[in-house]
């Protein structure tokens, strides 16, 4: 074991080092450029045994590391925010095509107004495409996760393209101490990628995206949706094998349980802000308050059956969102609510959007407001999402 | 590489019955492509009229390896998996076989990056100067004045663009034209260009009949008429040099074409148009023809 103080660009880029990745493809956006610049070092340096291909845009970085996948080789590539936006077409087409590619997302708000702090936004417009979607909440996890999502995505049980996402600055340009496994050891754990035989190869002629009958589409869909459903045992199992086999931490799969099981009031929340919500429900539960939290640690496939269970002896859910769907709700507390089926009540607070600072002792607040409402049975408040800017006079539901 | 030899070759590029239209210039092209090059061709393809010829599954038109790829992407996903091959040992030759729209317009970018990186791949760009796929609208290299879904009355009303000239300004090692009309040529232009490493780009002119409206059995000759006009001229970049090829090499003398009337005639998209407009593109032509011409004469070193 290594153990190095690294930020959460280095371990990305480290994570793809070690886990062999063939072809790298990647255009560079604020806060993502360390990650593509550190593995450009490494392949002049001789480090990583890969192709870098420096190409002219987002769309086409993609569709770089698309042709390397069709071609059998393991691919990566690295974005944040316009740049993410700018690869939409391709995301469902690398999804749709059932390629295991992996690509790390530093999550940044979407302009105008320019802005690269973070928020939600940029990662969750991947929701409904078919990527395997994991939010990761500090730097050890980011290597972890990385790592983890070649293991998944090539799992023959999923073939699908996993997505990281790791807060922009709060992680991405955050050092912290991160222990990682020798590369010799990561290579058994994560041999060489074994593609399916559909490869395009020289004297192999078939065609891989033809025109078909309406009925293929919709079976090939149901396909993906039997791997996504799948996808939940492997993450689960790649969580616990990782750490038994490397003697690190298990995270929990899906979700991470923090005092969750058996409190009475549940916050979910998702992302590096995490760890300040946890302070404040330690805090809280000093205090004597009985609350918990469950992290979401892959967005896709969602946590629902985690969060139903824990509903069994909660009394109240508070869904603390980075991202809203605008004429609905924050996107997490959607996700939320439609998990519980109405069988515990949500509230959902929306904060932190651009960036803005959301420290322990907000999240003690809207934690403890959170409670008290329910305690008081003022909760008609909570059919609408609560923006919590405490800097504005004017602001609330 | 004779007619002969092209007819013999194993992998025939396409297959009988596929849902091409009558007439199809892509079809034509891609069965030289399939006779030269066929054994080792990997096909990337954009959106385009080849995304319908490829056929429906689970039938195939084309006899060639291909991956179906989004419109404005194809060079960079060629790129990526030349890079595969390259690193799995794999002996491929990687194909780009785009139309006009997805080489010159929405997929330009992409193209000038893999140019300028200069990736080990060939691009064939099968100009049928307009989006054909989509019901005939104007593209960047449709012809100026040429009547188009989108020019439905008064015709284009700019230029187009010359996408193997800019190709070449990317100081690519091997650019050059071909023509449908002229099987033999094209396969020429495609072995030597399966022997260079690094970037390649053949514009093929891929005259429509349903675009450009004339009777389907014409192809080859409207293909012909635009050299024996000078209309299209034929000429390759390579090892430094850049010279007219020799179909197109009797037309340098303006005297020997033929008038540019007979062209224009045949096709429905230039019917409306006056005998100035047809003054007009035959100086259009010459110039085109100086500046070939001169571009020869600078790169043998001649001036």
């Amino acid at each position: 074991m290594i153990r190095k103080v690294i930020t959460g660009n280095v371990a990305v880029a480290e994570a793809v080092r070690v886990s062999g990745v063939q072809v790298v493809s990647a255009y560079p956006i604020t806060p993502q450029t360390v990650i593509v610049e550190r593995i450009a070092e490494m392949v002049e340096r001789g480090e990583l045994k890969a192709k870098y291909i420096r190409v002219e845009s987002e769309h086409s970085a993609l569709a770089a590391v698309y042709g390397a996948a069709a071609g059998g080789a393991r691919a990566f590539t690295a974005t944040s925010s316009h740049g993410l936006l700018y690869m939409y077409e391709m995301l469902w087409w690398i999804a749709y095509s059932r390629l295991p590619i992996v690509m790390a997302v530093v999550t940044r708000a979407i302009g105008p107004p320019w802005n690269i702090h973070s928020d939600h936004h940029d990662a969750l417009t991947v929701r409904d495409s078919g990527w395997i979607i994991g939010f990761a909440s500090s730097v050890q996890e980011v290597f972890d996760m990385t790592l983890q999502a070649f293991k998944i995505g090539e799992d023959p049980r999923v073939t699908l393209p996993v997505m990281v996402a790791l807060e922009g600055f709060t992680l991405s340009h955050t050092a912290e101490p991160v222990d990682m496994p020798e590369e010799e050891l990561v290579r058994e754990w994560l041999p060489p990628r074994e593609p399916l035989p559909f490869k395009i190869e020289p004297g192999k002629p078939f065609s891989v995206g033809n025109l078909g009958p309406d009925e293929v589409s919709m079976e090939l869909r149901w396909l993906m949706w039997k791997a996504m459903e799948r996808s939940r045992l492997v993450i689960r199992d790649v969580d616990l094998e990782y750490a038994k086999g490397f003697g690190l931490r298990s995270y929990g799969g899906l979700g991470e349980d923090f005092h969750a099981k058996n409190s009475d009031y549940i916050v979910v929340t998702m992302g590096a802000w995490s760890g300040d919500a946890k302070e404040a429900v330690e805090k809280l539960r000093d205090e004597g308050y009985n609350v918990g939290l469950l992290r979401v640690r892959f967005f896709r496939p969602f946590p629902w059956e985690e969060l139903r269970e824990i509903s069994q002896s909660a009394k109240a859910f508070l869904a603390v969102d980075r991202a809203v769907s605008m004429g609905h709700r924050g996107i997490l507390g959607l996700e939320v609510s439609s998990a519980l089926e109405g069988k515990a009540p949500v509230k959902n607070v929306i904060a932190g959007i651009g960036g803005v600072d959301v420290g322990p002792e907000d999240f003690y607040s809207i934690i403890k407001a959170f409670i008290e409402e329910y305690e008081y049975g003022s909760i008609e408040g909570w059919s609408r999402p609560e923006w919590y800017m405490p800097w504005m006079e004017v602001g609330g539901k | 590489m004779s007619l002969q030899r092209l007819a013999l070759s194993k992998v025939k590029g396409i297959l009988p019955g596929n849902p091409a239209c009558m007439g199809c210039p892509h079809n034509m092209g891609l069965r030289v492509v399939g006779s030269v090059l066929g054994e080792k061709a990997v096909l990337v393809v954009p959106a385009g009229c080849t995304s319908i010829i490829a056929g429906n599954w689970p039938k195939a038109g084309i006899d060639m390896p291909l991956l179906h790829v989004p419109f404005a992407s194809a060079a960079a996903v060629a790129s990526g998996l030349k890079a595969s091959h390259d690193i799995l040992g794999v002996d491929s030759i990687t194909i780009v076989w785009s139309g006009d729209g997805g080489a010159a317009d929405i997929g330009f970018a992409t193209l000038s990056g893999a140019a300028v990186r200069n990736e080990d791949i060939l691009v064939i760009v099968s100009d049928n100067e307009a989006y054909m796929n989509t019901g005939v609208q104007a593209s960047g290299t449709t012809m100026w004045k040429a009547r188009t879904t989108t020019s439905p009355i008064i015709g284009k009303t700019e230029e187009r663009k010359d996408i193997a000239l800019l190709m070449l300004m990317h100081k690519v090692p091997y650019v050059a034209t071909a023509s449908v009309g002229y099987p033999t040529d094209f396969a020429a232009k495609l072995e030597k260009a399966a022997k260079i490493r690094g970037f390649k780009l053949i514009h093929l002119h891929s005259p429509c009949p349903p675009g450009w409206r004339f009777d389907s059995e014409k192809t080859v000759h409207i293909a012909k008429l635009a050299i024996e006009t000078g209309a299209w001229i034929l000429w390759e970049y390579g090892e430094g040099k850049l010279t007219i090829s020799p179909p197109s090499k009797p037309y340098t003398d303006k005297a020997r074409r033929k008038p540019i009337a007979e062209y224009l005639k045949l096709q429905g998209r230039f019917a409306h148009i006056t005998e100035e407009d047809v003054k007009t593109i035959e100086e259009n032509i010459e110039a085109n023809w100086r500046l070939i011409r001169e571009l020869e004469k600078i790169y043998s070193g001649e001036s």
